[in-house]
Parts: structure tokens; C-alpha cells; sequence
């Protein structure tokens, strides 16, 4: 019988929010939670007003502002002209349409993918979406979340609805025991340094494996976040009880006994015994290492031991344009090694590690230490809520004492949008997610590590193995 | 929202050999400011078409030239075609990039691979993404590298994609085609389905 065919988890939640299949058509796919943030939502509105109708349940999307903010000075008007008017206009419009907004100066405000699963908005067995890639980060509770383009988020207020194929699935699985100095964020590093920076496009990705369960929240977070990084549409975790007692009396979560009989139903969140993948991939935790990337995408990443291929080692000869063309970008010659490289700039920040998580590792490692006098530290904390917390921690203190400056949340230099730059030519170490071309300033140069590395970088001023750090 | 109506298109193309480009390369973050749809080609591949000589400090600009080597400043190179390399528009999902593109002027991309969200996005603006074998894209690039007026020929409603004497046929959802050819949006049919959806909505 056909109910009967097992099924992954990635396939109960889509087929559950399909509101029509028909043929020649892509699904339309019915979406639970739908976030929204100042730079794709502009154009999204004036479609509607364009055809004169409201949204469609406001009650399902949420607005922050976040990646074009300034993290220095957030109570004062912002002072560049065009960012200001991008966050004007967020405002007008979600007041005009009535939509929730955690603006400037709230409690609640911080990046999207940060704030959605603190308040409790991110729950399992969902469909999310954002106009922002790393909308992946809420699949870590178990729910089919991914980034879509500013036509899409038009569709998703006109009807809370988009028009989808389904992608594949892959299951990467890693078991085994972490190794000394290797956090989550190495563990995605890793993975797409193997298998690229395409090597999931067309996949939606389940992560499964003891060394993913063993991982608390915020680290499998920072899993899933990175998922868009191989190309994949999303990437989720089955929920289990870490997850239950992370969304506990969460804000919007629900409560009491309501929150018990949601528990049972995500409790069926799980792949059935027997589903099919796609595609399967497998991984030793531990062969897993600090990592860091070298190159402008990235699937360039190695062990921070390792040294950097030579053209000749590439898999592929059509890659080579591209890859001495990304090291001539980074000023790095083929062969050599980061370790004991100066860096310019540290930056703590980003959807993917600037939760409370990331900065008490940070902390733990630099207390009652300088940073070097050759590097900038900046601390982006992820939301205003993480920020309270850490001051309250008192780890502001710790960072002050280091010379590392903590500033208000947004994406800050995760995409240099605002006036947290990364000059030309400099090297950065940076917790964020992405070393392409200028992402973090015209001519930046990026290298992704785990907070754990960047700081120590912060502290010695060059790549350093943390295995090393003392 | 219709858009234009895409049917056949014979025109020259711009090569663009690079495979991995992201759409941070594509459409700059810090030219995402604005709040409508237009005019993002000025800034179409901005820091490949430009050398910037950075000022003293961060606060100060510096000067952009022109970069002669970037195709784009390539006078030999026009067309409302962009042939480029291997995982075309990764990264983030801005839309932005295809408008971009859009605008300055490309009505076509054509490469080996595209990542999910940009094809949806492209298709979204009634740019198209074609997707090619590794070994004709090869060959397309070729031909119009040796041969910067070479004209190239696509044929939606055929599928076929036409340079010089060879030919390959290729993929795109019967939907989406449908889309091309007639103008239409996402929209247009989402908001046919509202009784459905509103239904939906209140049982869950
Ligand atoms: S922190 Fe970076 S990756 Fe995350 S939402 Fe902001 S810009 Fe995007």
C-alpha cells in the first residue's frame, strides 16, 4: 500500500504542506513561518501594492532589521542615506501592511536566523522561508527551511505559498568522537571542503550521525546554516530531545500542555526505517580537524595543518583558471602553508556562529589574554538577546580587557554592507560564512575558521592551530 | 506581474570562462541599497569591471578605473548573452543578481550548471538559465572566443540552442517554458489557488 512507503523526514514535512500538486506544475507548497529583513523586501511589497492586495496572514511573517544596519550607535539615525532609506522603507511597509517588525533598538532584534529560533518562532516539522540563503540555519529543528529570491518573498505574502519542485535528498552521516579543538563549525567546513562548494546543488541535505546528535543546538546551527555552501536548497537535523528543551518556554513556542502535544507529534519526526535517499554520504568525526579556508569559495578549505594544493593537484583541469585566479585574489602561493600567516582583522560574528554559544567560547579561550597589537578584533553579537546575555555573563568585560571591541548585532562584516569593511588587501579571520571576491569589503581577504580559531588568531595575530594554543 | 515575452533570440555572446561565480561577484552587497528593481546594471560585476586604488584609510573611498582586461570593458565582446563557466551564481540569494544582469542588457546565461536559487530567481525575471553539457559549453566558449561575432541561436519553444553548425537541445520544465513564452508569473497562478490555500491555512 502506498501510505505505508517509508519516508524521510524531509519528505513527511513537504508532502504535509503541499496545498496542490498537479502535473507540469511545481508544487505549491504551503509555508508556516515566513521572515523578512530590510534588502529583499523592498521590491516584495511594491509587487503587491502594484496589485493591490494585502498579505495574505500576517501572523506568519516576521521582520527584522539586520543586514544593513550599523553596529556602532544603533540609537542615532542611521547616517548613510540609502541604508537609512532601505530601513525607512522596511518600516513604512510593514507597518502599512501590519506585519510584526524587530526594528532598530528592540529586544528582539538581530540577525533573521538568529532571532527566529530564540523567540521560538523556528519549531520542527515547519516550513520556513526568508529572502536570504542561510535560511538553512532553522532546519536544526527538524524543519524544511531555505533561502528564496525577492519574487519569491512577493509570493509567499500574496498567498503564504510558493511554487516549488521538490529537490533530491542526501543523508550525511557522521559518527564517531570529535577530536581536541574541533567544534561544529569544522565539521561543515570539512564536509564541503570534500564534496565542494556544488556538491549538493539540486539536494536537500538530512544530517545524521552521533557526532550531529551529540552537538547542542546552537553548534548544530551552525551545521545547517553552511548547508547553502554545497549548494544545497536547506539541510535539516530530526528533532530529538535537545531540541524540545531548547524551544521550552520559548517566547513564541508553545506552552504547558500545548507544548507537551506538539512534543509528541515532532516526536514523529523521524525517517522511517527503509526511505530511500538519493544520495548517501558518509564521515569519520574523527578524521575531522580545525579547518580554515584559503581560497575565495568555500569548498577551499583544509586542515590548518595542511598546506594549499598546487595547480597540478587539482582534481580537475578545467578548475585551474579558477583556483589561480582565487589565490592570486588572496595573495597565496599553491603549496604553502596559512599557519603562522599574519591576519589583519578578526571577525566574531554572523548567522553562523555569533550566538551565546560562539561568544563563550571566545571568551573562555582569550580571558586574562591581549589580542595581538597587529590585529583589529570586532565581536558582532548575533542579536540584541545574545548581547544582553553576554553582558550579563560579564563577557563583555572579558572582551574589553582583550582589546576586542563588542558591537550591537547585525550581519555587520559578514557582507560588509554597512560600514563594517574589511580594507583592500587585508586578511581576515572570520566566523561568518563566506570568503567569496570582496564579501567582507572590495578586495577583503577572507579565511572561514571556527570561533575557537579565530580566537586564538586574535591572540597570537596569525593563523594559529588551537591544538597548539596555550 | 507579466514579463517580457521570450520566444527565440539570435544574438552574439559575452564569454565568461570562470567557473564558481557567486553572486556577491555578480551584484555587490554594498549596491543592494536600493529599494526598486531598476538599475542594478551599472553595477553588474562592478569589482571585475573596475581596479580600485584603495584611499589612505577605510573611511576614505579610493578611485576605480576601468579594468580593460574584464570582458565586459571588452569592445570585441556585446550580446544579450552570457556564456559562463560552471556553478553560475552560488552564494547568496539575492535577487538582485539577476536583475543585474537583466538590465544590463543579458536576456540569456548559458553554462554547465547553475545553482537552485539564482535559476529560480533568473526564471522569476524572464532571464533564462540554460544549462549545457561540460563539453558544449566548451565549444561555445571556444567559438565565441576565436570568433567574438559569432551568433548563437536560441529556440525556447524547440529548446535548442544553436552556434554556428552544432546544436544541442536542452532542459526546462514544461511550466516554467510556459512562463517564458506567454510572460507570466508565479503569482499570477498562486493567487488562482486562494480558496485552496486559505483552507490550508486555517486547518493548520
Ligand atoms: S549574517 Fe551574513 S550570512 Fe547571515 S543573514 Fe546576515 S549577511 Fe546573511
Amino acid at each position: 500500500m502506498s501510505q505505508l512507503k517509508p519516508k524521510t523526514i524531509f519528505e513527511k514535512i513537504w508532502d504535509s504542506h503541499v496545498v496542490k500538486r498537479a502535473e507540469d506544475y511545481p508544487d505549491a507548497l504551503f509555508i508556516d513561518r515566513h521572515f523578512i529583513h530590510e534588502v529583499t523586501s523592498p521590491q516584495a511589497f511594491d509587487g503587491l501594492k502594484k496589485r493591490g492586495i494585502q498579505v495574505f496572514n500576517t501572523s506568519r511573517t516576521t521582520a527584522t532589521a539586520d543586514h544593513n544596519v550599523p553596529t556602532k550607535d544603533q540609537h542615532l539615525p542611521i547616517k548613510e542615506a540609502l541604508s537609512r532609506h532601505q530601513v525607512e522603507t522596511l518600516r513604512k511597509n510593514c507597518k502599512e501592511f501590519g506585519v510584526e517588525l524587530y526594528d532598530l533598538g528592540h529586544a528582539y532584534q538581530g540577525i533573521v536566523h538568529i532571532i527566529g529560533p530564540e523567540l521560538g518562532l523556528t519549531q520542527p516539522g515547519m516550513t520556513i522561508v526568508c529572502g536570504d540563503s542561510h535560511t538553512s540555519t532553522h532546519g536544526a529543528f527538524g524543519n524544511i527551511a531555505f533561502g528564496i529570491g525577492t519574487s519569491e518573498v512577493e509570493q509567499v505574502l500574496a498567498t503564504q505559498c510558493i511554487l516549488q519542485y521538490k529537490p533530491k535528498t542526501m543523508k550525511i552521516e557522521i559518527n564517531g568522537k570529535l577530536g581536541k579543538g574541533v567544534v561544529s563549525k569544522d565539521i561543515i567546513l570539512y564536509i564541503i571542503s570534500k564534496i565542494s562548494a556544488s556538491g549538493a546543488t539540486g539536494f536537500f541535505v538530512e544530517y545524521a550521525g552521533d557526532a550531529i546528535t551529540n552537538l547542542s543546538m546552537e553548534a548544530r546551527m551552525t551545521i545547517c546554516n553552511m548547508s547553502i555552501e554545497m549548494g544545497a536548497r536547506g539541510g535539516l537535523i530530526a528533532p530529538d530531545e535537545t531540541t524540545f528543551n531548547y524551544i521550552r518556554g520559548r517566547k513564541f513556542a508553545p506552552q504547558g500542555e500545548a507544548f507537551d502535544r506538539k512534543v509528541e507529534e515532532w516526536k514523529k519526526l523521524t525517517t522511517d526505517e527503509g526511505a530511500n535517499y538519493d544520495s548517501v554520504l558518509k564521515f569519520d568525526a574523527a578524521d575531522i580537524a580545525p579547518m580554515i579556508t584559503y581560497g575565495t569559495n568555500p569548498g577551499m578549505g583544509m586542515k590548518v595543518t595542511d598546506r594549499i594544493p598546487t595547480v597540478t593537484e587539482l582534481k580537475e583541469i578545467s578548475e585551474q583558471h579558477s583556483f589561480t585566479k582565487s589565490l592570486e585574489y588572496m595573495g597565496l602561493e599553491p603549496g604553502s602553508s596559512l599557519l603562522g600567516k599574519a591576519i589583519d582583522y578578526v571577525f566574531i560574528g554572523s548567522c553562523t556562529n555569533a550566538r551565546i554559544e560562539d561568544l563563550r567560547l571566545v571568551a573562555d579561550m582569550v580571558k586574562g589574554k591581549t589580542k595581538a597589537s597587529n590585529v583589529e578584533v570586532w565581536v558582532v553579537p548575533g542579536s540584541k538577546q545574545v548581547e544582553e546575555q553576554a553582558r550579563r555573563e560579564g563577557l563583555d568585560k572579558i572582551f574589553e580587557a582583550a582589546g576586542f571591541e563588542l558591537r550591537s548585532p547585525g550581519c555587520s562584516a559578514c557582507l560588509g554592507m554597512n560600514e563594517d569593511k574589511v580594507p583592500a588587501g587585508k586578511y581576515c579571520i572570520s566566523t561568518s560564512n563566506r570568503n567569496f571576491e570582496g564579501r567582507q569589503g572590495p578586495k577583503s581577504r577572507t579565511f572561514l575558521a571556527s570561533p575557537l580559531s579565530a580566537a586564538a588568531a586574535a591572540i597570537t595575530g596569525r593563523v594559529t592551530d588551537v591544538r597548539e594554543f596555550e | 506581474m507579466s514579463k517580457d515575452k521570450f520566444t527565440t533570440l539570435k544574438t552574439t555572446a559575452v564569454p565568461l570562462p570562470n567557473e564558481n561565480i557567486d553572486t556577491d561577484q555578480i551584484i555587490p552587497a554594498r549596491f543592494l541599497k536600493a529599494t526598486t528593481r531598476e538599475g542594478f546594471g551599472d553595477n553588474l560585476f562592478r569589482d571585475w569591471r573596475y581596479n580600485l586604488i584603495p584611499g589612505p584609510s577605510p573611511e576614505e573611498k579610493g578611485v576605480e578605473t576601468p579594468n580593460k582586461d574584464f570582458v565586459l570593458n571588452d569592445a570585441k565582446f556585446s550580446g544579450k548573452i552570457l556564456v559562463a563557466g560552471k556553478n553560475f551564481g552560488c552564494g547568496s540569494s539575492r535577487e538582485h543578481a539577476a536583475w543585474a544582469i537583466y538590465d544590463y542588457g543579458f536576456r540569456v546565461v548559458v553554462s554547465s550548471f547553475f545553482a537552485d536559487i539564482f535559476k529560480n530567481n533568473a526564471l522569476n525575471n524572464g532571464l533564462l538559465p540554460i544549462v549545457v553539457s561540460d563539453q558544449f559549453l566548451k565549444q561555445v566558449l571556444q567559438a565565441v572566443e576565436e570568433k567574438p561575432s559569432t551568433e548563437i541561436v536560441v529556440d525556447l519553444e524547440n529548446q535548442i540552442l544553436q552556434v554556428g553548425a552544432v546544436k544541442e537541445s536542452f532542459e526546462i520544465n514544461t511550466y516554467k517554458k510556459t512562463c517564458m513564452i506567454n510572460g507570466y508569473d508565479d503569482i499570477d497562478y498562486l493567487l488562482s489557488l486562494n480558496k485552496e490555500i486559505r483552507e490550508f491555512d486555517i486547518a493548520h
